[in-house]
This record gives C-alpha cells, sequence and structure tokens, in this order.
C-alpha cells in the first residue's frame, strides 16, 4: 500500500502526491527476498523505514517526515504539549526516528506503532527531564533476515486494528484514545480498550519466534 | 525462555505503553518484557494500536522549516549510547536501574534483605533477598503491588511465581509469599508505599526472636 492511501483511507484526501515512488527505492534495499510481488504487498512506510534502516536514505527519511510530522504534531497538542513546544517534540522523535532505525525489525512492528512508542517515550523524556525505563532491545545486526509473508501477515494484522477502531462509536475510541495519549491511569483502563488484541500478539510472537530462531543459528555458527 | 505463566494484564501494558506508569512500576513492566517474549508481542501489539491512532488521528501542519531543519541534524545527531545489557539475573533495564553496580544489600532481619532501587512521593521500587523458607515481609499495601521473580520462586494463597513471573496485587489482596525451592528467592517489588519497610519491622523480627 502507498502511504498516499494509507494517507487517503485515514483522511479521504486525495491530493497529496507521494514524493518517492517505491521503484525508485527499489534498488536502494538490500533485502533479498524484495521481488515484484513484495512491491506490491507490503506497504510503503515499512519499505521507507528499511531504506533509511539499512541504507540511511534521507530521501526515505524525508518522505516518512511528511507522512508522521503533521501527525506527531497533531497527537503531541492533543496530549497536552502546548502547541509553541509540539515541534521540539516532532524535531526530536523524527531525530530518533532515524538514530534508532538499526531497532526497526518489521517482523514484529510495524512503523506507525514503533514511531507511537518512540513519541510516548522521547515526550516523557523531555517533560520529565528522566529516562523511561524500557525492554531489552532484542536485535542483532546479523540476522536481518527478509520474511516477506511475516511481515505482510503484521499489516494485516495492524489494518484489522484500524477497521476495528473505525467501527467503535464515538464514546469508546474516545476513551481508546485518552488511553493511549497517556491521559488515563492504569485503575481507569479498566477494560482496557475493547479491541480484541489476541490475533495481533500472536503474529507478533511468530515474528520473535523466527528472530529467536535466528538468533540461535548465529551464535551456533 | 522458561515457562512463564504470569504475565502482564492488558490495562497494566496500556499504562505503560502510553507512558503513564509511575517509574517503579514502569521498571518493573520493562524488566518483564526483557524476560519474557509473550509481553514482548503484547507489548508491541499495543503500540500498533497506539500507531493506528497516531496514522488516523487529526494532522496539523509543521512550520516549513522544520524539515529542512531536521534534515540538517541528520549528521550532527548522535549514534545512540550502547544499551546496558544484562548482567546475570539482572536484565538491561534493570542493571541501568542499578547503574550497573552490584545490590547494596541492607539487612531487614531473618536473612532477608533489600536494596531500594528507586522512590518517588507515589511509588518505589526494591530488590528484596529472601532466603528459601522465609516469608516475604507482609506488607499491607494499599495500591498497586509488583513482584517479578528474578530468582528462586514464591508461593501464596494465589499460586507459584517462578522466574520471570509477575504478580499484580491490588489493594485488596492480602497474602502471604513464602520464598520455596533451593535458593534464596530474588525478586523485584513496586509499591505505592512511599519509602520504607518500616512498619512491617516488627512482623519480620519474629522468626529471629523464634529461634
Ligand atoms: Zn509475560
Amino acid at each position: 500500500m502507498l502511504l498516499e492511501q494509507i494517507h487517503s483511507a485515514s483522511t479521504g484526501k486525495h491530493d497529496r502526491a507521494t514524493p518517492v515512488s517505491s521503484a525508485s527505492l527499489g534498488e536502494e534495499i538490500e533485502c533479498d527476498a524484495r521481488s515484484s510481488v513484495m512491491d506490491e504487498t507490503i506497504c510503503e512506510a515499512t519499505t521507507l523505514m528499511l531504506a533509511v534502516r539499512d541504507n540511511r536514505s534521507k530521501q526515505a527519511f524525508a518522505s516518512l517526515f511528511d507522512h508522521f510530522a503533521p501527525r506527531l504534531k497533531g497527537f503531541a497538542i492533543r496530549s497536552g504539549v502546548a502547541s509553541g513546544q509540539a515541534e521540539d517534540v516532532v524535531q526530536d522523535v523524527m531525530l530518533a526516528v532515524w538514530n534508532k532505525a538499526h531497532q526497526f525489525d518489521p517482523k514484529r512492528a510495524d512503523v506507525s506503532g514503533w514511531i507511537y512508542q518512540i513519541a510516548r517515550n522521547r515526550q516523557i523524556d523531555l517533560f520529565r527531564r528522566s529516562s523511561r525505563p524500557v525492554p531489552e532491545d532484542l536485535i542483532s545486526e546479523e540476522t536481518e533476515t527478509c520474511d516477506a509473508e511475516q511481515i505482510v501477515g503484521l499489516e494485516q494484522e495492524v489494518s484489522a486494528l484500524r477497521d476495528a477502531l473505525s467501527r467503535l462509536k464515538p464514546s469508546q475510541r474516545d476513551l481508546i484514545e485518552k488511553a493511549y495519549l497517556g491521559e488515563l491511569s492504569h485503575s481507569e483502563i479498566r477494560e482496557t480498550t475493547g479491541i480484541p488484541l489476541g490475533t495481533i500478539k500472536s503474529r507478533i510472537r511468530l515474528g520473535l519466534e523466527r528472530l529467536r530462531h535466528d538468533l540461535r543459528e548465529t551464535t551456533r555458527r | 525462555m522458561k515457562n512463564i505463566s504470569h504475565h502482564i494484564p492488558d490495562a497494566l501494558m496500556a499504562a505503560y505503553v502510553s507512558g503513564n506508569l509511575p517509574h517503579a512500576y514502569a521498571l518493573v513492566v520493562a524488566t518483564h518484557i526483557s524476560m519474557c517474549d509473550t509481553c514482548r508481542a503484547s507489548h508491541a501489539a499495543h503500540a500498533s494500536l497506539g500507531g493506528v491512532l497516531l496514522e488516523t488521528g487529526p494532522e496539523r501542519a509543521v512550520s516549513t522549516d522544520l524539515r529542512g531543519r531536521v534534515l540538517d541534524m541528520l549528521d550532527a545527531a548522535p549514534r545512540e549510547q550502547a544499551p546496558i545489557r544484562r548482567a546475570g539475573i539482572f536484565p538491561g533495564p534493570l542493571m541501568e536501574a542499578m547503574n550497573s553496580t552490584p545490590p547494596r544489600w541492607r539487612p531487614l532481619g531473618a536473612g532477608i534483605r533489600q536494596s531500594i532501587l528507586h522512590h518517588e512521593n507515589t511509588s518505589s521500587v526494591r530488590l528484596l533477598y529472601i532466603p528459601a523458607g522465609e516469608a516475604v515481609p507482609e506488607h499491607g499495601h494499599g495500591g498497586l503491588e509488583l513482584t517479578l521473580v528474578l530468582q528462586g520462586a514464591f508461593e501464596d494463597e494465589t499460586g507459584y511465581f517462578g522466574v520471570g513471573d509477575l504478580e499484580v496485587a491490588d489493594g485488596d489482596l492480602d497474602h502471604q509469599p513464602v520464598a520455596t525451592g533451593d535458593v534464596p528467592c530474588i525478586c523485584l517489588v513496586a509499591t505505592d508505599e512511599p519509602l520504607s519497610f518500616k512498619r512491617l519491622l516488627p512482623r519480620l523480627l519474629q522468626p529471629v526472636f523464634r529461634i
């Protein structure tokens, strides 16, 4: 899916062109599993993020910036950041996306979810001036294998989440939004969200098992 | 991966992912995720839901010069510092909280020791060391208490907790965990107590007087 399509799907607008075509980025990506089939199935945000991770492509980064910066700004403002400071947050988060790109693994995280977590962490670090405990990272440089089926499977789960969210009553969606913007305490998030997360959890678990397998193979060699 | 059977509930994970968990609890959650692939997957799933909200939420146009400014900073941006790795039974985020030094144990009596890692007015987090057979200090907590086993095991009215297991107790649970097995139980405990276990000291000394 093209970013353009993601964009139009979420806002109904068709007028914003995607600055970088998939074809021009295709040559930059070293992933063996990448094929003409993948061009059609792996979403462009993932392709761009892999180009940033593997090729340090500034062109791909600029496209991600165009897509995510306005969303990050909107998100920061909704979570209570003064509009004067919201762009500082955007800048900080986008720089973290560039610097943490080596941690991105499309087998177990979609780009938006990955950037969401960076955004929440950075916002806390910036405003509380203390660094938030984060889990150990599992990435090992030598085990970057591409697994189109797993990546596409995960993307499908994410779009199922998007559909589920769009079917909610506005009041329910509001509550979920409050929770994930960090406005509800643990005890206030009683029935988490009403969105079933079971299938996406097992899909990500599959990606983790494959990564564990790769890690074992590497240590055995 | 060991068989971990007590995990992070969804509401707690949502609060962690959104950054709305006091530091002490966030440390326990991050440490458990570092030990548990089930919760690592759950963590990513909650982040994906946050990602959908980011993706589909309203946009705010950014100033025209922001893009160029960020692009100009890419080369100057420092590479991430190497993350602190696990050491022995202590996963990375816990090692970081311990400043990469071994725990400074303070005796609480009956062979039980504690090492306070962090405290603020709403929460505190500590390591507890309990010899096998001893009861974990009774602590009528008023609110949420998270206990993560790093070594050994404990049992209480609600079940058996081995390495990697997380017990989530709210204010209502009046439990009396007892360390079990061949090795001392070491666990990471976050409570909403401001600092000390003082009021349970008399209770702690009971086993000593019994000898
Ligand atoms: Zn778990």
